[in-house]
Formats: C-alpha cells, sequence, structure tokens
C-alpha cells in the first residue's frame, strides 16, 4: 500500500501581538491511497488549521513549515499559482457548514459549473451535464431541477450533498473534510457517511476526515491519529486506536463517549487543553493526566510503537502495557 | 455502484419538484409599493424622467428662441403653463429640455464613480496591506475636503462646461464609494464560501468577478442611489455659480442664476427651476431610501 499524502513536521504558526505562536506544532501522517484517515481531536487542537496548510490556505501572516508531499510532489514548495491547479481538481475540501460554503447569489448548479471550468476547459453545455451526473452520484433527487435551486431552497443534507458534488467535481485524488457531519443531524449524518464510503469505493480517493465524533471515527476510519494540542499523539488503524487506545488522552476521549447502556455520570477529562500561547516545556497533556509524573513536565515524550501500526508519544507506555478503558 | 448510491436517497417524497416560491424581486416590489409616500415619488420622478426625455414631442415651443413681447409671464399663463423667462422662452419647455442635462449630471457621476470607486474598493479590500494602504489613504486625502469645496476646485481648474462637473462630481464621490466598497469586501472576503472557492482551486480573478463583485453589489447599489439626489443638487449648485453650461443652453441650475436678476419683479417665475430641483431630489431621496429598506431587509 503506497502513501497518497506525506505530511512530516508540519508546523503551521501564526503571528498575534505576542510573537509567532503556533498552532500546528510538528504532525507527520502518512495517508494511504484509497484510505480514510481521520483526525480526532477537541476544539482548538489543530485539526482544522492542519488540514487547510496542506492547501496552503490558512490565514495571511501565517506560516507553514516542514514537508506537505502528494505523490512525492512538495505541496509546500509549489507557487501559489500551481496550487491553484491542486486545489479543487487533485485535492478538494468540503467544509462544516455547506449553508456558508455556498454562494447565497448562485444557483448550486452555476456554483459547481463554475469549479469544473476553472479547471477543464469544457462548454456550458458539458459542464451542465456534468452538474447533473454529479448530483446523481451524491443522491439528490431530480438532479435536473435542483440544479436550478439557490443554497437557500434547498435542506441541511441536501446541501451537504451538493458541496460533495462540489469537491468531486474533478475527481480529486484526495478529499478533504472539516467536520462535514457536525451540521447535520443524525439521520443525515449516517446517509453522508454511507455516501463517503460508497464514492470512495467508487472513486478510489483517500479521505482525510477531521472530527471530533468518536462514533464518525469508528464508522469511518481506517486510520485513526488522535490530535491534541497541535500535536498527534496517537496514531494507528481505527480497530487498534479506537479499541486499544494507548494514550492517556485517547483513553480519555473515548471513555467520555456516551454510550447506550450508560447509568451514573459520564466520565469526563478533567481541566482544559493549554492555550497554544503559553504551552508547557513537556508533554502538553501531562496537567490533565491522572499518571502524570514529573518527567512528564520536563520534556517531550517521544512515540513508542505497540502493535502493529500504533504509535503513542507517552513516557508511561515503556512500562504499562495499556491503558484499560 | 451508481444504482447503490441512488438507494440512499432520502425518500421518494422530497424527489418531486421543488416548491414555486414567488420570485425575491417581485416580493421586494411589493414591499416597496406598502410605502406609498416612495410610490409617489416614484411616480413623480418617472414623470420627470419621461417628460425630459419626451421634451420635443410634449412641447411646441423652442427652447433657444425667445419672444420679446412675452417676456416674464407670469405661472399658469394661456399657452406657458409656468410662464416665461426673462427672455421670453417658455419655462416649462426650458425645464423639460434643461431637466435633460441636469438628470444626466446627476446620475452619470455616480455610474462613473459606482465603476471607479467600486473597483479601487474591491483592490483595496481583496488584497489588504500595501495596496490597501495606498489607495484607501489616498482617497482619505480627498475625503478631508468639504464635498462642495472640492468640486469647486476642480470645476474652476477644469474650467467650465458640464462635463467638467460631472468630471469633479465624480471625483467628489469616489471616496466613499470605495470606502464602501472596502469595508464590504472585507466582510464578504471572511465569507466561508470565498474559502471553499478557494479550495476548489478559484484563482482570485474568478473569486473576485464571481463571488465578491456580486455580494457587494446591493449594498453599492443602495448606497449610490442616495448619491443621485445628493448629485444632482452638487451639480446644479456648480452650474449656478456658472461652472456649468454656457448661456443659451437650458440646464435647471444655470437657469436659476439667469432667473435671479429678475426675482424683484416675479419672484414665482424665479424659483420655478429651483421647484424642479427640490422636487426631483427630494423624489430621489424618497426612493432610495424605500430601496434600502427593501433591499437591506434581506443581508
Amino acid at each position: 500500500m503506497s502513501n497518497l499524502l506525506e505530511i512530516d513536521s508540519l508546523v503551521t504558526s501564526f503571528s498575534t501581538k505576542k510573537g509567532m505562536v503556533d498552532a500546528v506544532r510538528g504532525v507527520t501522517l502518512r495517508v494511504k491511497k484509497g484510505k480514510t484517515t481521520v483526525i480526532l481531536g477537541e476544539s482548538g487542537s489543530g485539526k482544522s488549521v492542519m488540514l487547510r496548510s496542506i492547501l496552503r490556505l490558512t490565514q495571511r501572516g501565517s506560516n507553514v513549515a516542514g514537508s506537505v508531499r502528494l505523490e512525492g510532489e512538495d505541496l509546500l514548495g509549489k507557487s501559489p499559482k500551481e496550487m491553484v491547479a491542486i486545489r479543487g481538481n487533485r485535492v478538494a475540501m468540503i467544509f462544516q457548514d455547506a449553508l456558508s460554503a455556498l454562494d447565497p447569489l448562485y444557483r448550486v448548479g452555476d456554483q459547481l459549473k463554475e469549479t469544473i471550468r476553472a479547471h477543464h476547459k469544457v462548454g456550458r453545455r458539458e459542464a451542465k451535464d456534468r452538474v447533473i451526473e454529479l448530483f446523481r452520484k451524491v443522491g439528490i433527487p431530480s438532479p435536473e431541477e435542483r440544479v436550478h435551486a439557490y443554497p437557500h431552497e434547498m435542506s441541511g443534507g441536501m446541501r451537504q450533498r451538493a458541496v460533495i458534488a462540489m469537491a468531486l467535481g474533478c475527481r480529486p485524488d484526495l478529499l478533504l473534510a472539516d467536520e462535514p457531519t457536525t451540521a447535520l443531524d443524525v439521520t443525515i449524518q449516517a446517509q453522508i457517511l454511507r455516501l463517503f464510503k460508497e464514492l470512495q469505493a467508487e472513486f478510489g480517493m483517500s479521505i482525510v476526515l477531521v472530527t471530533h465524533d468518536i462514533g464518525v471515527a469508528a464508522e469511518m476510519a481506517d486510520e485513526v491519529a488522535v490530535m491534541y494540542a497541535g500535536k498527534i499523539v496517537e496514531y494507528g488503524s481505527a480497530e487498534e486506536v479506537l479499541t486499544r487506545p494507548m494514550h492517556p488522552y485517547t483513553a480519555g476521549l473515548i471513555a467520555a463517549t456516551p454510550q447506550s447502556k450508560q447509568t451514573g455520570r459520564l466520565s469526563t477529562i478533567p481541566g482544559q487543553p493549554p492555550l497554544i500561547t503559553e504551552m508547557p516545556p513537556g508533554c502538553a497533556f501531562a496537567q490533565r493526566c491522572p499518571y502524570a509524573e514529573s518527567r512528564c513536565t520536563e520534556s517531550v515524550p517521544d512515540y513508542v510503537s505497540a502493535g502493529r501500526s500504533q504509535q503513542a508519544a507517552c513516557f508511561q507506555l515503556a512500562g504499562r502495557e495499556r491503558y484499560a478503558q | 455502484m451508481a444504482t447503490n448510491v441512488q438507494s440512499i436517497v432520502p425518500d421518494a417524497a422530497s424527489a418531486a419538484s421543488l416548491p414555486k416560491q414567488p420570485s425575491q424581486a417581485a416580493e421586494r416590489w411589493r414591499a416597496f409599493c406598502r410605502r406609498r409616500a416612495a410610490l409617489v415619488a416614484l411616480v413623480i420622478l418617472a414623470a420627470i424622467v419621461l417628460a425630459c426625455i419626451a421634451a420635443p414631442w410634449l412641447s411646441p415651443y423652442d427652447p433657444y428662441a425667445g419672444n420679446v413681447k412675452e417676456r416674464l409671464l407670469p405661472v399658469g399663463s394661456a399657452g406657458h403653463l409656468l410662464g416665461t423667462d426673462e427672455q421670453g422662452r417658455d419655462l416649462l419647455t426650458r425645464i423639460l429640455y434643461g431637466g435633460r442635462l441636469s438628470l444626466l449630471s446627476g446620475i452619470v457621476p455616480v455610474i462613473i464613480a459606482v465603476i471607479l470607486g467600486g473597483g479601487l474598493g474591491i483592490i483595496a479590500g481583496y488584497f489588504k496591506g500595501i495596496i490597501n494602504t495606498l489607495i484607501m489613504r489616498t482617497l482619505d486625502i480627498l475625503f478631508s475636503f468639504p464635498a462642495i469645496l472640492l468640486a469647486i476646485g476642480i470645476s474652476a481648474s477644469l474650467g467650465p462646461g458640464i462635463s467638467n462637473i460631472m468630471i469633479s462630481a465624480t471625483i467628489v464621490f469616489i471616496p466613499p464609494i470605495a470606502r464602501i466598497a472596502e469595508t464590504a469586501v472585507k466582510e464578504v472576503k471572511k465569507e466561508e464560501y470565498i474559502e471553499a472557492a478557494l479550495s476548489s482551486g478559484a484563482g482570485t480573478g474568478l473569486i473576485i468577478r464571481f463571488h465578491v463583485v456580486n455580494n457587494i453589489f446591493s449594498r453599492l447599489f443602495v448606497y449610490s442611489t442616495t448619491q443621485i439626489g445628493i448629485c444632482l443638487m452638487l451639480a446644479s449648485g456648480l452650474s449656478f455659480l456658472g461652472l456649468g453650461v454656457s448661456p443659451p443652453t437650458p440646464e435647471w441650475g444655470f437657469m436659476l442664476n439667469n432667473l435671479k436678476q429678475v426675482i424683484f419683479i416675479d419672484p414665482i417665475v424665479t424659483i420655478v427651476p429651483g421647484i424642479f430641483i427640490f422636487v426631483t431630489s427630494l423624489a430621489l431621496n424618497i426612493v432610495s431610501d424605500a430601496l434600502s429598506d427593501v433591499l437591506d431587509s434581506k443581508g
């Protein structure tokens, strides 16, 4: 299995009044061809910033360092013009809020045509046929009529399907999805996730899905990367990471997920993630970690391997097999 | 596989055709009509504009030919509805012919200012940084002069002439319009559909043309309609000062200037052009006010 996307020690920093602040602090990640990698983490852990860094879509005044290679090509070394040719064409992105990701002034079909025509020299008629075909692919009913609808005339699930159709417009190799189902209710969420899987099987694309929902991760992921405070703290196959977490943070997250047979209070992780402006010198999770000892607050732990593919950054792992749930 | 995807379509019921909604334009027109004052103002405005356009067919008189025997006939005289001016020319005829220039000098500068100022504002708002500073601070310099003083200054240095009035009025209206465009662009740029467009590989030119221009247009449009009335007053004012048309040509502001000589002989006839300036700009303001209410109601 070869890697489609290879990210190495990616650091994304923003200039603030207090100087440069790192939102992503050295992420290394492999995305395999035709597989789904889920980035799991809580708000502010740098998931979204990392995703945008891949396409170099971070805001002005930010700096992306490290290396991002798409099939061996370094994306960070590309000129802005070359990036325009890659965005939407080889790598597409889907956003959380489908309503605000569509321009309210244009018919949805016209916005899709814009994307297709930006990358391929096709006529209006052909672009329209392509759009109708895409709408059919993503399961939008009566696509011939829906292409003429405005975003506000569609339901949330329908809009997200349209956004997915837009992303698929040029058959990308890699689809980046930033919490694509967070704004949807659970039944629509299940439909959309199923759609992702079916489209992946059909087109053979890789998906990087950012979510804070462990249920979504369990549903979708081949590989899971858990992010905390701008770093990946645990990485591995979904089965390994979600059933036998190594890192105390992952274990805490899973323990904090409500179960259907749950009785009593839900377990929580005490405290809050450190502010990115005041990052502690040692392990970023140490302040909240039930197993923390003095070395945790002094130096940053390296990745320790376990299982077939699993890796986690924690000092405790040498002595302890796993943290039981 | 495609059939498989089809199977997850929510339900057949939602596959029915889109509900037919009344178009937004129709809804807004109805909202506009609910404002009685605005409707009346619109009718008056339309009447004035149409009458000015149709002046040669409406009036039997030549706007340039005077009649010495019929000088300064009062308003309501037989054959001369609004009386005659100091050279015996039919005042209504001259008002209608003069309105063509006056209305034009109220509208044209605003349109040009929207194109130029809007363009500058879009560039400044979209690119930020040094480009923004250069454009906006330069415009701030123009902004710091009182509008009428700036217009007189430019007109005076360009010399008299209706086109020079329009040029100076255009320059006066560019800074505020650019400022509004810049602010609107900055807001639109934060919208997620811009990010979505970027992530799907749209270049700067496409984003500006497709998303930015159209999304700020309604705001620019609303603001600039309020400026037409002001521009009409400004242009008439400059004309009154003698910076506009040369004598035989009718133009409201300049007619006012000519007739002021006879203000003690026939004050009513004297203020007729003034009344037209007043009514037109008032109607413009009422209409644009209602327009901004109606158009702003939804984002």
